[in-house]
């Protein structure tokens, strides 16, 4: 299956992925209107910046999935390879971010309920938003 | 054709059940239950209580779960004992089985109170029907007493805080969830809740009962008019024992979840895990580790070898708003940061050169990450050990482990 991957050499730490990413999950027609009137959608990829190197993180669609396996109340699973939270399940026990070895569930400011990256199969956007918006190919989307 | 045949229907039977099909689709798999429903997620019962979970979203997997699978569910039945090749229901009637599965969970555990027997409302918080009789008798100001500061009395404690019932919590240890917390933690949780009205009443315990009021060791007595006991649960090990298989805290199998007895295994709650933080064997009562067990069950069971390995005691749970996360053993050297005033803690325990174990307390953010050092027992030798107390980051490890945990790529 074709995942998202990130070349840490390629990184320029702009947080663009990042903005990308919440846009295209909150659910607006664009980015201004993502974030406008004291909105702040939250990413599902997250920049890690250090000094000598960056990198953006975000799910890694594990074949051994410790977060579906672990949830408690089957709000996540996994469709064709894909891991997604069915939301409205989700009570917002946190046992995903206790299990995911990437760090990568996401904590919603606004609900409490948790938010992944789902390849963006959900929001029509077609390939993944980070993919698309990252200036420097830094993140591809790619069978390994 | 391989029947194969499940006692128990929550966290470790789902996982089985699960773990028979992705490697057996043709053999036929009945679980008995003798809960009335279709698979539900028992943490999720405080919530209904709450009325933040309705309950077409109890259910732990979708409606169609069973029939997708192909499994036949005997609801409202006890398995009574378990033989060579058969289980004997309750009524009787004899079920044939090449492979068994007991993922019978546990029970509250209600000590011998003097006086319980006088309590008319007196109720336990262990399934949906527990938390469906008491919802039928919690008003606005019902005087609730809680026997227990565990994670579960807590659970029963919060939910009914949302009803706005007049809550008082008793427990005998001297701190409250003194199994995931440590002093500090504890002292910050309990100002939380108590901020909220729920009221605590510590190293103390019941001394006798009557209809509507406790007296206390420490000679106050407390008026309720509902009772809710929750000091612990026991594995349900019975089955097995009367089999002949070995039980000890817990029912013992080996990290395939086979038993002592032949063809047949058990996971979950009523199982004795081997804790890889402590090196120690011991019951972890936790749903990712029912589920987990009981998938490698149903492996094993369809012919597939799987093992279970690198458990540890982990959970995930907020109280009345404040989350915590906790994982690992406590025993070793402990860097702690803490700003109470904010309800923010951290602790980091290390030992052997190991992160061991952690409790994070209101930011919780990427814990995960401390888990996984814990259980892949990642040296701290080969990690930023100063950004790994910052906070939990991809970026303290160094360059070819993060390339391969997030790239797939392994460097020679
Ligand atoms: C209020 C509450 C909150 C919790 N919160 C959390 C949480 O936040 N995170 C977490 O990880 N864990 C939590 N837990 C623990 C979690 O629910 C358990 O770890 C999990 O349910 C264990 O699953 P299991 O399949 O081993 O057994 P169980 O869920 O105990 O199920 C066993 C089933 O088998 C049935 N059974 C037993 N014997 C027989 C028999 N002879 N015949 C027929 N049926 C039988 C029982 O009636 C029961 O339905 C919580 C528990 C409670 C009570």
């Amino acid at each position: 299956m074709k995942k998202v991957y990130v070349n840490e050499d390629w990184c320029l730490a702009c947080h663009l992925c990042e903005y990308y990413c919440a846009a295209a999950n909150s659910g607006a027609e664009n980015m201004i209107k993502a974030f406008s009137g004291g909105k702040k959608p939250i990413p599902r990829i997250k920049v890690e910046e250090g000094s000598a190197i960056n990198f953006a993180v975000q799910c890694r669609h594990c074949d051994e999935p410790a977060c579906v396996k672990g949830c408690i109340t089957g709000a996540l699973s996994v469709k064709d390879g894909v891991i997604s939270c069915d939301e409205s399940r989700c009570v917002g026990c946190y046992t995903c971010v206790l299990s995911c070895p990437y760090g990568c569930i996401v904590i919603s400011d606004e609900s409490k309920v948790i938010q992944k990256c789902d390849l963006c199969i959900k929001n029509n956007n077609g390939d993944p938003a980070c993919v698309k918006g990252c200036p420097n190919g830094a993140i591809v989307l790619e069978e390994r | 054709m391989n029947r194969y045949v499940i006692i128990g229907n929550s966290a470790a039977a789902i996982g089985a059940i699960q773990g028979i099909r992705s490697a057996d689709t043709e053999g036929s798999i009945t679980v008995i239950t003798d809960e009335p429903y279709h698979t539900y997620s028992r943490p999720l019962i405080s919530y209904w209580l709450e009325g933040k979970v309705a309950d077409e979203n109890m259910y732990y997997r979708d409606k169609n779960f069973y029939t997708d699978n192909n499994v036949e569910v005997l609801y409202s039945r006890r398995a009574e004992k378990i033989g060579k090749s058969h289980v004997t229901l309750d009524g009787g009637e004899k079920l044939p089985f090449d492979k068994l599965l007991a993922a019978t969970g546990s029970k509250p555990f209600v000590p011998p109170m003097k006086g319980l027997d006088k309590v008319k409302n007196s109720f336990t918080f262990m399934t949906w029907d527990s938390v469906k009789a008491i919802k039928k008798k919690v008003k606005k100001h019902t005087k609730v007493l809680i026997v227990g500061a565990g994670l579960i009395g807590l659970k029963a404690a919060e939910a009914l805080y949302h009803l706005d019932a007049d809550i008082t919590v008793v427990d005998l240890a001297d701190r409250i969830l003194p199994s995931i917390l440590d002093e500090d933690a504890g002292r910050i949780m309990q100002k939380h809740i108590e901020s909220k009205g729920t009221k605590f009443i510590l190293g103390t315990s019941v001394e006798e009962f009557s209809e509507k009021s406790a007296k206390l060791t420490n000679g106050d007595s407390v008026d309720f008019d509902l009772l809710i006991v929750a000091v612990g649960v026991r594995p349900n090990t019975e089955l097995i024992s009367q089999a002949g298989g070995k039980v000890d805290k817990g029912i013992i199998t080996d990290d395939t979840q086979l038993t002592t007895l032949k063809n047949v295994y058990a996971a979950g709650d009523c199982t004795v895990s081997h804790d890889c933080s402590s090196d120690t064997d011991r019951i972890l009562a936790l749903l990712p580790n029912a589920f987990m067990q009981g998938e490698v069950a149903g492996k094993n069971m369809a012919g597939v070898e799987a093992h279970y390995v690198n458990a540890i005691p982990m959970n995930a749970i907020g109280f009345y708003g404040l989350h915590i996360i906790t994982a690992g053993s406590y025993d070793g050297e402990a860097f702690t940061e803490q700003d109470a005033e904010k309800e923010v803690y951290k602790k980091l325990v290390f030992k052997d050169g190991l992160l061991k174990g952690y409790i994070l307390m209101g930011d919780v953010a990427r814990a995960g990450i401390y888990t996984s050092m814990i259980k892949e027992r990642i040296p701290l030798a080969d990690v930023d050990v100063e950004l790994l107390k910052t906070r939990p980051q991809m970026m303290m490890f160094g360059r070819a482990r993060r390339l391969e945990k997030l790239g797939g790529i392994t460097q020679e």
